[in-house]
């Protein structure tokens, strides 16, 4: 499979008949796909592969360094559920590496406000979970789950606290939204041989020799980066992936 | 008697499914009723490993039920397999077994993953009626479909289709049980409280009726894939 994929971009060609930079037509973010049990949710469908995403608040103490900071959690699990290539068991490197990097985006662009997320200071915080599942893994997970990640992020509303009990109450849900300035997004390109390729499919994800995960602002300022893949990139190479990244973000962010 | 959600005591809560919503799973479905939201992928028959679990007599049915870490009603899920969570796949299994022939998979596994999007009490049984529609779905032959509800008892009083309220916060006696519509026989039966036995009689009894409409709205689904 990996010859063929690679035989095929000789002459500029897809398994699924694409262009090279061009990104499946269908994309979707619906909200709320969990609204009695999550505080925040959403799903994101790209082609056929769709992942899903949850918020959950709970309370806690806060870091040491960081007494007057609620604390966010970003995880991903790659249930056997969505791919006959997932496994049980505890999470793989895979799916940690996927979610550090979606975590990166939206914590280093600072658009959460953990400061706001303060009950007490130095006592109590909130915790602000957020986990994302792919049902259908049809490739280019990164950019589905940074997508659903932030999507249920924004769907969120803070549930009761009790300031006397200590308790939340989850049946009781506010008005209030989590205190978000931006949307940071990521976009993913890939580079097999020396063609580089945007939403890139499960088996051309297997023969990608590098691939770059930028994520972004939303004035186009890059927040957060990941390279991947066993190959070496130029510096020439890295512009040009940022450049065709950047612009896929910005149409990505329109169905936000 | 008034349930809290206006429903009549023998009404189940509004039930929604569909076939084949995983494409990279051999079957998959997603079975809704009232607020529980459950979906399930099918997995083969394909090659068992580790190695030394593989059976040369019969094939192995693996279940795997899972909440999502957000579908709980309060604080998040641990995403780690909880007792609870292993019991259930133990019991979906068992629910699901008397229908298939594993005889025909030699050293085979089928790998049947439900997954809880939401949940709102009714959870094992909601993941029964999605797995059986899956394993339908992937073209298994099964002997018959299997459809799952919990009655139980509030006061005395017989309820269908047990909703979180009703379980959690008024303590009703929980009986989910899982039945073959055609041969009326159960495959799943747990009890949690407090029921004589007249009692439980008649609630299996209640229960059967109800899983026959959820064995419609199951045959819909899965004839509705082959319209066009």
């Amino acid at each position: 499979m990996k010859e063929h994929i690679k035989k095929l971009l000789d002459n500029d060609l897809r398994e699924d008949g694409r262009k090279l930079l061009e990104y499946r037509k269908n994309i979707k973010v619906e909200y709320g796909i969990s609204p009695k049990s999550a505080e925040g949710s959403a799903q994101v469908t790209i082609g056929d592969t769709v992942v899903v995403a949850g918020v959950k608040f709970g309370v806690g103490t806060p870091f040491p360094d960081t007494p007057d900071e609620g604390v966010m959690i970003v995880g991903a699990e790659l249930i056997p559920f969505s791919s006959p290539d997932f496994e049980s068991g505890p999470p793989s490197i895979v799916a940690i590496e996927l979610s550090r990097v979606v975590d990166r985006a939206i914590r280093e662009s600072g658009c959460l406000d953990t400061k706001k997320l303060c009950i007490k200071k130095g006592e109590v915080v909130w915790t602000v979970f957020v986990d994302m599942y792919p049902l259908n893994d049809d490739g280019n997970l990164f950019d589905a789950m940074s997508l659903a990640a932030i999507a249920a992020m924004k769907d969120a509303k803070f549930p009761d606290y009790d300031k006397k009990t200590g308790k939340v109450n989850y049946t009781k849900r506010t008005k209030t939204g989590l205190p978000l300035k931006g949307t940071p997004l990521e976009c993913t390109v890939i580079k097999i041989k020396d063609k580089l390729l945007l939403d890139p499919s499960v088996e051309e994800w297997k023969a990608l020799d590098a691939r770059l995960t930028v994520g972004f602002l939303d004035n186009g300022n890059i927040c957060a980066m990941q390279k991947g893949g066993e190959k070496s990139l130029s510096v020439k190479e890295i512009s040009k992936m940022v450049e065709i990244a950047g612009e896929q973000v910005k149409k990505l962010r329109k169905v936000l | 008697m008034k349930r809290n959600d206006g429903r009549k005591v023998d009404e189940l809560r509004p039930m929604e499914a569909k076939t084949g919503v995983v494409k990279r799973a051999d079957g998959s479905a997603m079975f809704k009723i009232g607020d529980t939201i459950a979906m399930a992928s099918v997995y083969g028959p394909r090659e068992l490993h580790p190695k030394f679990l593989q059976n040369p007599e019969k094939g192995l049915l693996r279940c795997n039920y899972n909440m999502m870490t957000f579908s709980g009603s309060g604080d998040r899920v641990r995403p780690a397999p909880s007792r609870r969570s292993r019991e259930i796949s133990l019991v979906t299994q068992n629910a699901l077994l008397p229908v298939l022939n594993m005889e025909a998979y030699p050293n085979s596994v089928i790998d049947v993953f439900v997954e809880l999007v939401q949940t709102d009490a009714g959870t094992r049984c909601a993941g029964i009626c999605a797995a059986a529609m899956a394993l339908a779905d992937a073209g298994i032959p099964m002997t018959d479909i299997v459809s799952a509800v919990s009655v139980g008892y509030l006061k005395n009083t017989l309820l269908v289709d047990i909703n979180a309220v009703e379980d959690c916060d008024l303590h009703a006696t929980d009986i989910a049980v899982a039945c073959l519509p055609r041969s009326g026989e159960f495959s799943l039966l747990q009890i949690d409280g407090d029921v004589n036995q007249k009692q439980l009689v008649e609630a299996l009894e209640k229960a059967k009726g109800a899983c026959k409409k959820i064995y419609a709205v199951q045959q819909k689904a899965l004839k509705e894939k082959y319209k066009k």
